[in-house]
């Protein structure tokens, strides 16, 4: 099955592709309209900051096609700033308009904690999850990040906690995103990766 | 739910081979660089740095060419710098396929280095890395391979990196550094108390208490090492299963 995936213009999108290709998919990256308006399963990866990512879609008018996609149930996953675009704003570009596909806002870490939040963490379940589907409880993944966005019903399967309890998996409908690195968590990244292409086909 | 300590070891190249010096002085070949991270990558290191310690300009193609066969091998985070001057020089690396960027000599005499390359890439994509010696004047900032005293601060400039967007501190004790006597953790615990960033010790590592010292005392959020891992004195395995058992929170592999 082909996985197009999302190129705004700042991601880091070979490492997720070679982990997409290594469970035998066939990757595209897509950077038009065109391409996600004929899209059967998209990928959203995205590093840096919120308002170069929601820019980089806007300038390549890809923020109406993306919402119209995902309103029509094509199966995304957005990993890292893909989750974080997927809400209504962030206090890291505040002003920018996200995705607004979940009407909330991306906080900052607070100061009580180290921020950047790097390195491996675990996982607070809190319901059945699509993406976790057989991964041990107590299994860590790969975060890099400095923003959030807090744990809600009814969008958030899974939590993680580091000065608040934020959304580290994301299962709504069609629409599945992880604040970790799928890519870059070993072997149960890639089991998640693996659980999505399944769920989407 | 706890954040795991990391283990990472540290692969210095030259001329697209790992190599280990002495006190920064001395080069020895320890192997394939290829064969190296995926071996770690398959022993359940955490994350990977790849250090281009030549940093001729000459060399920087073939450095960038080991970053991207290096790249091929993990699924775990993946830091390569050494030699980074220029913004674009970061961008070649995290092109090549590195996820972070480490910067040193040039964030030192241009520091506004550090803030181009966070604006760009984000804080999480780039590692402020320090050699730092105990001299008179206190714990300072040396430069070029450690050869060269800055006249800086070590605490000072990590601040100054920190506000400046360096996400992570790669701190190195060059006074422990080759030697095997352990982890300056008064050196670490210091700069830890200083950043709200995480801090990944380096410099001296030779036996697992050593490790688990720079995590208890030493306040370490990671801890670097390279050749007790290059000559497999040392599994990463074995390493995280001893932290493990005595409390350090570690990321087994399965």
């Amino acid at each position: 099955m082909k996985v197009s995936i999302i190129d705004y213009g700042a991601g880091n999108l070979p490492s997720v592709e070679r982990a997409l290709r290594t469970l035998g998919s066939d990757t595209e990256c897509v950077t038009r309209p065109e391409e996600i308006a004929k899209a059967s399963t998209l990928v959203l990866p995205g590093v840096g900051h919120f308002s170069a990512f929601v820019t980089g879609l806007r300038e390549r008018n890809l923020t109406a096609t993306l919402r119209d996609a995902i309103a029509r149930g094509v199966p995304i996953l957005g990993i890292c700033l893909g989750l974080q675009a997927m809400f209504s704003s962030s206090e890291e570009a505040p002003g920018e308009r996200g995705l607004d596909l979940i009407h909330e806002n991306v906080q900052a870490l607070p100061s009580t904690v180290k921020s950047p939040h790097i390195g491996w963490n675990q996982l607070r379940r809190l319901r059945e999850s699509v993406l976790l589907r057989d991964i041990p409880e107590d299994a860590y993944f790969y975060f890099a990040h400095s923003y959030a966005a807090a744990a809600g019903e009814p969008h958030t399967a899974a939590a993680c906690d580091h000065g608040f309890p934020f959304a580290a998996v994301v299962e709504q409908n069609n629409l599945m995103a992880v604040q970790f690195h799928p890519e870059k968590s070993g072997e149960v990244g890639s089991r998640v990766l693996r659980n999505f292409l399944e769920w989407a086909q | 739910m706890t954040l795991a300590r990391r283990i990472i070891p540290c692969l210095d190249v030259d001329a697209g081979r790992v190599v280990k010096g002495v006190e920064f002085a001395g080069l020895r070949d320890m192997g394939d660089p290829e064969e190296l991270a995926a071996r770690y990558n398959r022993e359940g290191a955490d994350e990977l740095i790849l250090l281009d310690i030549t940093a001729s300009r000459d060399g920087r193609a073939t450095f960038l060419e080991t970053v991207s066969r290096v790249a091929q091998q993990l699924n775990i985070p993946f830091t390569a710098g050494g030699g980074i001057r220029r913004l674009e020089d970061g961008h070649a690396v995290l092109r090549a396929g590195a996820d972070k960027v480490t910067v040193n000599t040039a964030a030192v005499a241009r520091p506004e280095l550090i803030s181009e390359l966070a604006a760009q890439f984000g804080s999480q994509a780039v590692v402020l890395s320090m050699d730092v010696k105990k001299t008179n004047a206190g714990w300072e900032v040396f430069v070029r391979g450690g050869a060269e005293s800055s006249g800086r601060d070590a605490a000072a400039w990590a601040r100054e990196g920190v506000s400046r967007g360096a996400g992570e501190i790669l701190l190195t004790s060059i006074d422990r550094d080759g030697t095997c006597s352990g982890f300056d953790c008064g050196l670490t615990a210091a700069i830890a108390a200083q950043v709200s960033v995480p801090v990944i010790a380096s410099g001296g590592a030779k036996t697992f208490d050593d490790f688990l010292a720079v995590f208890g005392e030493g306040q370490a959020d990671a801890a670097l090492a390279a050749s007790i891992f290059h000559t497999a004195e040392h599994s990463i395995g074995a390493l995280k299963t001893y932290l493990a058992g005595r409390g350090v929170p570690v990321r087994l592999s399965r």
